[in-house]
């Protein structure tokens, strides 16, 4: 006997959803956790060796942007996700991540802008304050989460480097260390992992710099220490471990339309009426180990739900074409 | 005791046990018994592991032939039909889970995707083509189908290659592991191929003589 989920077409569009209550997601040691980091500066870059704790951090509420759905909880988050450079596995980047070292962090800013330069995450991060959104995350793969991550509007971090009028598209690259990134000694994507947004997407609110998840600073296997999240596009251009932003003129590369451009497009818009060659992406399961084996898929809305806020962003674009 | 006996109250009672583990893990698994998890996507996990167990007890069963002509160890033709019976079974287990708990019986989205997806036809194909394998196992059937039974059962060569191949397709990115798969069964297929090119004649001769059928073969020790 099948257990369907309840009614998926209820979560099309956000609507400005109420502030989920502390007690779902934060328990009650992370909130003797936060009290404790509320009165202390906000340190971000971890100490080598608290791989496993997290520091809490400070941050407001954003209920704006965020959906009411149930957050997965942080042991899915952390234990279960794509991230190559740590193995292919799902579980991979939760166990191999172990040696990597968060800080110091530095980020070269370049390209067509005023402001260019090599800065340490904490000079990047100093001015912007920290909020939570609990973004849908829908990976490629037909799997999607609840994800309350802690962060910054990404636009805000870009116009403080006053892009010029030929920065028409922003590129990321993620950090090499094949040392400490096990996944990269082998030549499975060819490292490293580069992303692009268009300028006008990297500049719209939803697109999120990521520092933390459920409140505490980024584990490794998540993407530490800076990471995108555009929850309205597959998870695979939510770039991880940022080292390098360019603003650029013509479209960047991206990592997995590199690998398989029939397959993966730089768009990559969450659209349940593109299917990926190989599977449906009409419908998607919302993993989670409490779900157990009657969990069956929902229907995956276009643009993963965002469609109100993103829409306008490719008015005019025939979607099957720049998928 | 006789070695018939030793095969029939030792070996395969442990076979039959070493065979169940990998599904004996997944209910354990589903159920949270002793501990085990499955991970943030037990579905994924259970279908996965299903599919997998399926295609090693399959590459176990071609095995047996180029082993037993290696080693020189003719009753190990004895565990092969077990081996491929559990092939078959986790071949099914892994489809009917498809359809039940990942599709969640959505007839629409399967028979598209079976239609559609190319790794999917590849895979319902193999089922498709074990059923029949399947269904003449027994010793009764051996018996009926006397030489045809052998041409039959030559099928098993094909679904080999098409369920490497349907692992190989769904692959993201990273193929170690097909290829393995790969690696094995050209290794199991290309050694038959060069023992009947060097004899001119099959691994396994084409016509049973009289008194040493297969039938015959698993009772009788060698």
């Amino acid at each position: 006997m099948l257990i369907r989920r309840s009614k998926p077409e209820d979560a099309a569009g956000i609507r400005p959803s109420e502030i989920t209550p502390e007690s779902v997601f934060l328990n009650r040691r992370d909130l003797l956790k936060a009290a404790v980091a509320a009165g202390l500066v906000v340190r971000l870059g971890l100490p080598e060796g608290a791989h496993a704790a997290s520091p809490g951090l400070n941050y407001a509420r954003e209920a704006h942007f965020s959906v009411d759905e149930a957050p997965n909880t942080y042991q899915d988050i952390t234990t279960y996700n794509n991230f190559y450079e740590f193995g292919t596995g799902k579980e991979d980047p939760s166990q191999n991540s172990a040696g990597f070292k968060q800080s110091p962090w530095t980020v070269t800013v370049g390209g067509e802008c005023e402001v260019k330069g090599t800065f340490t995450l904490e000079d990047l991060l100093a001015p912007h304050p920290l909020e939570e959104r609990i973004y849908r995350f829908r990976c490629v793969e037909a799997w999607s989460m609840v994800i309350p991550w802690v962060g910054f509007p990404l636009k805000d971090l870009l116009a403080r480097f006053k892009p010029n009028a030929n920065a028409k598209y922003v590129a990321f690259k993620t950090i090499v260390r094949p040392s400490e990134m096990p996944g990269q000694r082998r030549a499975i994507l060819d490292w490293p992992y580069v992303e692009g947004l268009r300028i006008d997407e990297a500049m719209h609110p939803l697109s999120l710099m990521a520092v933390g998840l459920y409140g505490r600073t980024l584990p490794s296997q998540n993407g530490a220490p800076l990471r995108l999240v555009t929850p309205w596009k597959y998870g695979f251009k939510s770039i991880k471990s940022i080292v390098e932003i360019k603003f650029v003129e013509k479209q960047p590369s991206s990592t997995w339309s590199n690998v398989a451009p029939r397959e993966y497009g730089f768009y990559a818009n969450v659209n349940p009426n593109v299917d990926h060659p190989r599977w449906s992406q009409a419908r998607e399961r919302r993993v989670g180990s409490s779900g157990g084996l009657f969990n069956s898929r929902q229907p995956t809305l276009l643009f993963n739900g965002y469609q109100e806020q993103v829409a306008g962003l490719y008015e005019g674009m025939d979607l099957r074409k720049y998928f | 005791m006789h070695s018939t006996q030793i095969r029939r109250w030792v070996f395969k009672p442990i076979l039959h046990v070493l065979c169940l583990l990998p599904l004996l893990h997944l209910i354990a698994g589903s159920s949270g018994f002793a501990g085990v998890s499955l991970g943030a996507d037990p579905i994924a996990k259970v279908l996965h592991e299903l599919g997998q167990w399926g295609l090693r007890f399959l590459v176990a069963t071609l095995a047996i032939t180029p082993l037993r002509l290696m080693l020189g160890k003719p009753w190990l033709v004895s565990f092969r039909r077990i081996l491929g019976l559990y092939s078959f079974a986790y071949v099914l287990m892994h489809f009917i889970a498809w359809v039940s708990i990942d599709q969640g019986l959505y007839w629409q989205g399967i028979l598209e995707d079976i239609g559609k997806r190319p790794f999917i036809t590849i895979g319902f194909a193999a089922l498709l083509l074990l059923i029949p394998l399947a269904i003449t196992s027994t010793n009764r059937m051996m018996l009926r189908l006397g030489r045809h039974w052998k041409k039959l059962h030559r099928l098993i060569y094909i679904i080999a290659v098409l369920g490497v191949w349907h692992f190989y397709w769904l692959v993201k990115k990273d193929v170690t592991e097909p290829l393995i798969y790969v690696a094995t069964v050209a290794f199991l297929l290309g050694y038959r191929y060069w023992r009947f090119r060097r004899h001119k004649i099959p691994a396994v001769p084409l016509v049973e003589q009289r008194g040493n059928r297969i039938s015959d073969r698993l009772r009788t020790p060698a």
